[in-house]
């Protein structure tokens, strides 16, 4: 038996531009983990990477789209929703994935979110939830739990924030979960279930941001707020989502809360094109 | 009566030896490699690396499971094991 010199590296190595490797995120950062996850999720969902695109928007999170070796977009500030449905409305056998950030998907795309979840676009979402803006400084925003302090809430914040599963959901996604960067494994498993199935998949992944959100809220070393997590983290499978908020300290409640078929938006227009063009 | 056998998994199931490789270039000390792995392999040396970051070690290789907690959680690609009997695969 002849032994073959092989170099070993990093076995997501294959999906990463190495060249741009170490990335701009803090030590500590959650979007790394994150970006592993759906690495390992490719493989474990055995799809093929030529038929992935990933397309992410602006911040931290959206540099995802440049660190990594697949079809992938760079679009302008919360706009990644629309530039995905027009790429899967192009290329119907490309498996989309939306990698972004709250700031990107929830504030200023929100409008995009709530109406690619009801027209039930057959794409996947990654929205990674630092609770504020991280590149800008740490500003408050729409997920900024109630009293958390951030840059422009120095006092504490009393805007209520977005349950982002019940919005979700009730905008008409069939896949709806949300993990910490914690729960490694149940994250592999969510990610690959996502992208084998066809509809609006939306997960949440809670990521520390050490530098700028948890400087400001008593948990200053990404360790800090992991430990937080590891403490208040419950895991509660199909629970409601209306019953799944998230506060500064309460318990945060993980998992998978909504699993449905619907028909995309794609199948409706077949439908419609098989019935009009009928003779 | 004996009611102990050896399982008849455990040839598959049995940690296998493995080596931990950690890539300074890209390690930025954060730390969670260290205080997340289940076994104590991995420990923050407290030495600072080229770039001036806090420095991870492994302490002791024969205890490592190989669960691979720390190439999962690791935020900059910069652990991953090699598990010594991949030839025999």
């Amino acid at each position: 038996m002849t032994k073959m010199l092989t170099v070993d590296t990093n076995p997501v190595d294959c999906y990463l531009r190495v060249d741009r490797i170490p990335h701009i995120w803090c030590a500590g950062c959650g979007i790394g983990p994150a970006t592993g996850c759906f690495l390992r999720a490719i493989d474990r969902a055995e799809l093929n990477p030529d038929k992935v695109a990933v397309v992410s928007g602006i911040g931290c999170s959206g540099r995802v789209a440049g660190y990594i070796k697949l079809d992938s977009f760079h679009t302008t500030h919360g706009r990644a929703l629309p530039f995905a449905t027009g790429l899967k409305l192009g290329n119907p056998e490309l498996n989309v994935v939306v990698f972004s950030g709250d700031g990107d998907i929830v504030a200023i795309g929100g409008n995009h979110l709530i109406h690619s979840a009801r027209r039930n676009i057959d794409m996947t979402v990654i929205c990674i939830n630092n609770f504020n803006y991280g590149m800008t400084g740490g500003q408050m925003g729409p997920t900024t739990p109630l009293d958390a302090r951030s840059a422009t809430s120095p006092y504490g914040n009393f805007e209520y924030p977005f349950n982002l599963p019940y919005l979700v959901a009730a905008s008409g996604a069939t896949y709806v979960a949300r993990w910490t960067v914690l729960h490694l494994r149940e994250l592999e498993r969510s990610i690959a279930e996502a992208l084998t199935k066809p509809g609006f998949s939306f997960i949440e992944v809670l990521g520390p941001c050490p530098t700028v959100y948890g400087r400001r809220n008593k948990l200053p070393r990404g360790m800090d707020e992991m430990r937080s997590y590891q403490e208040r983290s419950v895991i509660r499978d199909g629970a409601d989502p209306k019953d799944v908020e998230l506060s500064l300290n309460g318990p945060i409640v993980v998992g998978k809360f909504v699993d449905i078929e619907r028909p995309t938006l794609w199948d409706c227009y077949q439908q419609m094109l098989d019935r009009v063009t009928k003779p | 009566m004996n009611l102990w056998r050896k399982p008849f998994d455990i040839d598959e199931k049995a940690p296998r030896p493995v080596k931990i490789h950690i890539d300074i270039d890209r390690c930025k000390g954060c730390g969670y490699c260290a205080e997340f792995c289940p076994r104590g392999v991995l420990k923050m040396t407290g030495e600072l690396s080229y770039k001036g970051y806090d420095m991870v070690g492994v302490v002791d290789d024969g205890k490592c499971l190989g669960c691979g907690l720390c190439e999962a959680m690791c935020p900059e690609f910069g652990i991953y094991l090699i598990y010594e009997d991949k030839e025999l695969k």
